[in-house]
């Protein structure tokens, strides 16, 4: 019970981290929790795909075939995320201040909700494929009952969602005007941890050289531990990041900088 | 003639890494426990892991110390490249099973 409480509670507190995130993002939008609910549906049901198909992804491409998958998958996370925080600027605080005008939530169709929901999808493939692999493992081959198991895995979850919870209610409590700002910070810090996720992928599969390791704070901060992972996951926080990683990581936020500067001057100059 | 040996040999010597095979180490996972546990591999190049899982399960092949996870599946096998790594002891551990399944690369 125990080690399906833990392991539970580890894979899934990346995910409601994430969830908070694009809740908090999309507050006031219509339909958010319908469409984040979609996401989630379809990250459920790909990781219970991917999980049977676990072995063949894995043999494939000369036995990189997970690695080159992870990256993929992430790849398209990162473009979304990018998309999503350079469409927001333009059009994100037109909505938030027509809300502030009309004092309800605004409801048009908004394309951060579609991009934010395919996030929330991919985040859970990453997480829900060995979630499910995990389960079906030890319920067939442990001795203990599956109710205890199972009773674990719950606990673990719920405590996880309990920390997105409160993360969520911590982002907005501050005002609407912040509340964008602070968000789309975290978007963009989430694009550069996925980000550099990829380039760790991607040198795993012996497709990127590794650039050595740039520096070990395992001393000051474990990954494995409770706040190492929520900042693993809120901004790619790693204990022993390669050179690739950290390039992939400032070469987004360059990047991300770089879109909204230019974007920013064509809507101005409209 | 000594200009076409010298041009001969460093051909061959440029050509020669591309000759030199990965060391390949194999690690079984069974009953939750790698064997060997405990892999000496050279420091500075890389190398290739096969890991052999004999359990009806799958494991969860993870290191912090050299950066690598994957998920390998019941009675399958998976391959991980490692390195080039400094020397030094690397811990990995089964992610799925972490009270038996522990294991170190030792780099010389």
């Amino acid at each position: 019970m125990i080690a399906s409480f833990i392991i539970c509670f580890r894979e899934f507190l990346e995910i409601a981290i994430i969830i908070s995130i694009v809740f908090a993002a999309t507050r006031g939008v219509c339909g958010n929790v319908r469409w984040i609910g979609i996401g989630v549906l379809g990250g459920l049901a790909g990781s219970a795909l991917i999980a049977v198909f676990a072995n063949k992804i894995s043999s494939s491409m000369e036995g990189m075939g997970q690695e080159i998958f992870n990256a993929g998958i992430l790849g398209i996370a990162v473009v979304m995320l990018v998309w999503t925080v350079v469409w927001m600027q333009s059009h994100g605080r037109a909505l938030a201040q027509k809300m502030k005008q009309v004092g309800k939530a605004v409801c048009e169709g908004d394309a951060s909700l579609y991009s934010l929901a395919a996030v929330v999808s991919v985040a859970m493939w990453r997480e829900g494929a060995e979630i499910v692999l995990f389960m079906a493992g030890i319920l067939s081959s442990s001795s203990e009952s599956v109710i205890s198991i199972f009773a674990g895995a719950a606990a673990g979850a719920m405590l996880a969602v309990i920390v997105g919870v409160l993360l969520y209610f911590g982002l907005i409590k501050l005002s609407t005007r912040h509340l964008f700002s602070v968000t789309s910070g975290l978007l963009i810090l989430l694009a550069c941890g996925m980000s550099a996720q990829v380039a760790g992928y991607l040198n795993a599969a012996d497709i990127l050289p590794a650039l050595g390791q740039v520096w070990d704070s395992s001393w000051l901060l474990a990954q494995d531990s409770i706040v190492g992972k929520i900042l693993h996951a809120m901004l790619g926080y790693s204990e022993r990041p390669s050179g690739i990683q950290l390039t992939f990581y400032i070469g987004t936020f360059g990047l991300i900088y770089f879109l909204l500067k230019i974007t920013k001057k064509v809507s101005h100059e409209k | 003639m000594r200009k076409n040996i010298v041009l001969a040999l460093i051909l061959a010597s440029i050509s020669a890494p591309a000759f030199a095979e990965t060391p390949t180490f194999e690690i079984v996972i069974k009953e939750h426990k790698f064997n060997p546990s405990t892999v000496n591999i050279p420091a500075g190049q890389k190398v290739k892991l096969v890991i052999k899982n004999q359990d009806p399960t799958p494991e969860e092949f993870e290191s912090h110390d050299f950066n690598r996870e994957k998920v390998i599946a019941g009675n399958s096998e998976g391959l991980i490249f490692v390195g080039p790594l400094d020397a030094g002891e690397y811990k990995f551990f089964g992610e799925f099973h972490e009270k038996t399944a522990q294991g170190k690369i030792v780099a010389k």
